[in-house]
């Protein structure tokens, strides 16, 4: 059994409120933070640590602390990036809905290290409902003394706010994120400058995530050379992985970073199985934006080591053989999955919610949904499928954001591990058609 | 002063110069094409990817290659940059590549198009694109709307490079005129069929990469071609309206008005709308003689002419990067030999 840092409370009763998870150890990293260590010094134990930003992009979160330029004179914002929409990732959701306190009391000794004296936490407007929830525990968080003025007496003094997004998935982006913070239409930014320099309301800005923010408490509580020693090489700590897809036992699981995927699928202490005792097929190990992988990838790399769920092991083999951590969305799919329509999904997902900004990601998602629409109903040619790695190639890495290999990534690793089954979809259209069909034969492995 | 190579050439620029506007120093065809940049308007540029380059070294400080391709438009030059445009197969490809995507959804509509013959698309398309198109599905199309009296957007032609935006923005007090929806289904716009009224709404038109916005006044009269722009000015008594303008004449008749471009299609002074749309009578100007196309266009006396590089540039160049130049050079970098 792996250690619990962020969830070892998450089922006690009441733990959403102040009394409770103050008695439970809560806010003891701001005290500690406030009263004996100076901002420095919090960073520098983050630093220490090794975590790793848990949004998916997995940029050391102390590193990103020290390139925050501190201008005399100018203030300084914390933002916390809560809006998760990523397919397959629903982990920060249950965090926040079942800890909020643990979020503001990591916004709490996050902002102090950084001399952030507003700070902001940008929900989801579809999770209007854990707004409310993050609102009611704010609300305690300022009667007990732990937000405002003077904080427990230490002279250092915060106010944070929580804002909805309008449900654009763009705006996870974090430069995307500050602009609809700041009011405007969320479009990413051009980088240079980055947020560091010049983020929120053009100052000098750190975006982190939720998790990665919830696993600052721990840090300072505990040290950052004892959370360092959890996991294995420059994966370190636990991560929430959120388990969806064809398991025996899907949800949220916070592991020590370096668990076996194989351990973490057909364990019991984790998602015990593939459902129906139906065989494996393939995995989006890290949210939908992640190459997916075929049975035997995932399972070992292509030297036929254990793959592990570390952001080194899964990127092992580049994109040729391996995936990435992403932001811990495991989607498993079993031999009944059609992975054409998988594909086609995931597609329409992104074309979707391309901003629209530049042309690359604007007018290649929506063709490659096109293309993928076509087929999947069986109207495709052989054409279709180098057309589509083709288009794939074109957006990556031409376009302002990630957006754009979000949305190319996926196609690309689909035709590569499972062309013959996109292959399939135009020789046999009739069967592929049929409901429930799904092609049943071997992966492409390199 | 920072000194970078663009395609093989060395030049020294100002400190903050971004990379585009250095290789405009050279000129020629080497000078990467923008869709969505435009000099006046703050904020603008990086959004079409159309002048995407290689930068093989980043600085002499740190000689590493950049690993993406850049906008060169919003990426500053550094002291021992190494930029590869033209000479870069990369580029080229991917070059190839936006116009596709650029094209995808445009209706192709030149026969019909007032912008015809002036259209940075039309031109970029002929420079990078293919002959033929891997779309098969059906193109986005949408309904023609009017943005006042004097306006027409006609967003099937758009390809959302903001600088209407930008435009409308900078230079009109009250903000009416953005971006509604998302990804393709995005649409440049008013919120509601507003009016963009204000004195200087027109040179939203000029700004107009493609013919998405249209001089009401001047639609279907006329194509470019057969007009003969002539240089103009009046006393205009609109605030911050200079009055130099270029007429555009048929015959004795001016069919339209127009701020002055450069040869990079960018408006140097905006003009006001009654020197655009009300003053079309010869007597209203000072005429100062024939205005000179000199931008790669068909409006260049149907010559599809290259541009020239900067004289001066390549007499700076020291004489062993001449001789390897004219023995080597770099992809269709016209006008070096003349």
């Amino acid at each position: 059994m792996g250690r619990k840092l962020l969830t070892e409370h998450i089922n006690v009763e009441g733990i959403n409120t102040f009394e409770v998870y103050r008695k439970h150890g809560g806010y003891r990293s701001v005290e500690k933070a406030l009263k004996t260590m100076t901002p420095d010094e919090v960073t520098e134990e983050v630093k220490k640590s090794g975590l790793r930003g848990r949004g998916g992009a997995g940029f050391p979160a102390g590193m990103k602390w020290g390139f925050l330029a501190k201008p005399e004179g100018v203030p300084r914002y914390l933002v916390c990036n809560a809006d998760e929409s990523e397919p397959g990732t629903f982990k920060d959701r249950q965090l926040m809905t079942k800890l909020p306190h643990l979020l503001i009391e990591g916004m709490i000794t996050g902002s102090y290290a950084l001399g952030a004296r507003t700070s902001y936490i940008y929900i989801r407007g579809e999770l209007l409902y854990v707004l409310r929830i993050l609102e009611k525990a704010i609300a305690e968080a300022y009667a007990a003394g732990f937000l405002g003025e003077n904080i427990l007496g230490s002279g250092y003094s915060l106010d944070l706010h929580v804002h909805p997004g309008a449900g654009a998935y763009i705006c996870g982006e974090e430069t995307a994120l500050l602009e609809s913070l700041e009011g405007k239409r969320g479009n990413p930014r051009n980088k240079p400058p980055f947020p560091a320099v010049q983020g929120l309301y053009a100052r000098p800005t750190v975006v982190n995530n939720v998790e990665t923010i919830a696993a600052v408490p721990v840090i300072v509580n505990e040290g950052g050379d004892e959370y360092a020693k959890i996991g294995i090489g420059r994966s370190t700590g636990t991560k929430l992985i959120s388990a969806c897809g064809h398991l025996n036992k899907p949800g949220i699981y916070e592991i020590e970073l370096g668990l076996p995927v194989e351990e973490f699928i057909y364990s019991d202490e984790y998602c015990g199985g593939i459902w129906k005792g139906r065989d494996l097929k393939a995995v989006v190990a890290g949210g939908s934006s992640v190459p997916i992988l075929p049975k035997e990838l995932i399972l070992k790399t292509a030297a036929g080591e254990n793959r592990l769920m570390t952001y080194e092991s899964l990127s092992d083999g580049g994109f040729v053989t391996g995936t990435m951590l992403g932001s811990g969305g495991f989607i498993a799919m079993d031999e009944t999955t059609c992975i054409v329509k998988n594909t086609w999904n995931f597609s329409r997902f992104y074309h979707h919610e391309s901003c629209g900004q530049c042309s690359p990601c604007r007018e290649g998602t929506g063709w490659m949904e096109k293309v993928l629409h076509r087929l999947e109903h069986g109207h495709g040619s052989m054409h279709d499928i180098d057309l589509l790695v083709s288009v794939a190639k074109q957006i990556e890495g031409n376009t302002i954001c990630p957006l754009g290999e979000a949305a190319a990534w996926p196609v690309a690793a689909a035709v590569r591990h499972f062309r013959h089954e996109f292959e399939w979809h135009v020789t046999n259209p009739k069967e592929a058609t049929a409901p429930g069909a799904a092609y049943r034969g071997a992966a492409v492995l390199a | 002063m920072a000194k970078i190579t663009f395609d093989g050439i060395e030049i020294e620029v100002a400190d903050g110069t971004t990379i585009m506007n250095a290789a405009r120093q050279i000129g020629g065809s080497i000078v990467p094409p923008a869709m969505c940049y435009y000099t006046p308007l703050k904020g603008s540029g990086g959004k079409c990817r159309a002048c995407l380059v290689k930068v093989s070294a980043g600085s002499a400080k740190d000689p590493r290659p950049m690993p993406k391709l850049v906008a060169s438009c919003i990426t500053t030059v550094q002291d021992g940059m190494v930029v590869e445009n033209t000479i870069n197969e990369q580029v080229m490809d991917v070059r190839k590549g936006i116009v596709e995507m650029l094209l995808i959804n445009h209706p192709l509509d030149c026969p019909v198009c007032d912008q015809a013959g002036e259209c940075s698309l039309q031109d970029f398309a002929f420079e990078h694109g293919l002959s033929t198109t891997r779309y098969e599905e059906e193109r986005r199309t949408f309904e023609k709307i009017d943005i006042g009296p004097l306006i027409q957007l006609h967003m099937t032609r758009c390809i959302l490079c903001y600088r209407c935006v930008y435009t409308a923005d900078q230079l009109t007090p009250e903000r009416v005129h953005g971006v509604l929806g998302r990804g393709d289904a995005s649409e440049i716009g008013t919120y509601i069929e507003n009016i963009i009224d204000n004195e200087f709404s027109g040179n939203v038109i000029d700004v107009c990469p493609v013919g998405a916005l249209t001089d009401k006044t001047f639609r279907f009269k006329q194509r470019v071609w057969f007009t003969k722009p002539v240089n103009a000015h009046r006393n205009c008594e609109t605030d911050k309206c200079e009055g130099r303008v270029t007429l555009w004449y048929k015959g004795k008749d001016v069919l339209r008005v127009t701020a002055r471009k450069d040869e990079y299609g960018e408006v140097k002074e905006w003009i006001c709308n009654t020197c655009r749309f009300d003053k079309k009578e010869t007597s209203d100007w000072t005429l100062e003689g024939p205005a000179h196309i000199n931008r790669a266009s068909v409006i260049a006396q149907n010559h599809y002419e290259l541009p020239v590089v900067n004289p001066q540039v390549i007499q700076d160049l020291p004489e062993s990067t001449t001789r390897e130049l004219e023995r080597n050079p770099p992809l269709r970098l016209g006008g070096l030999n003349n």
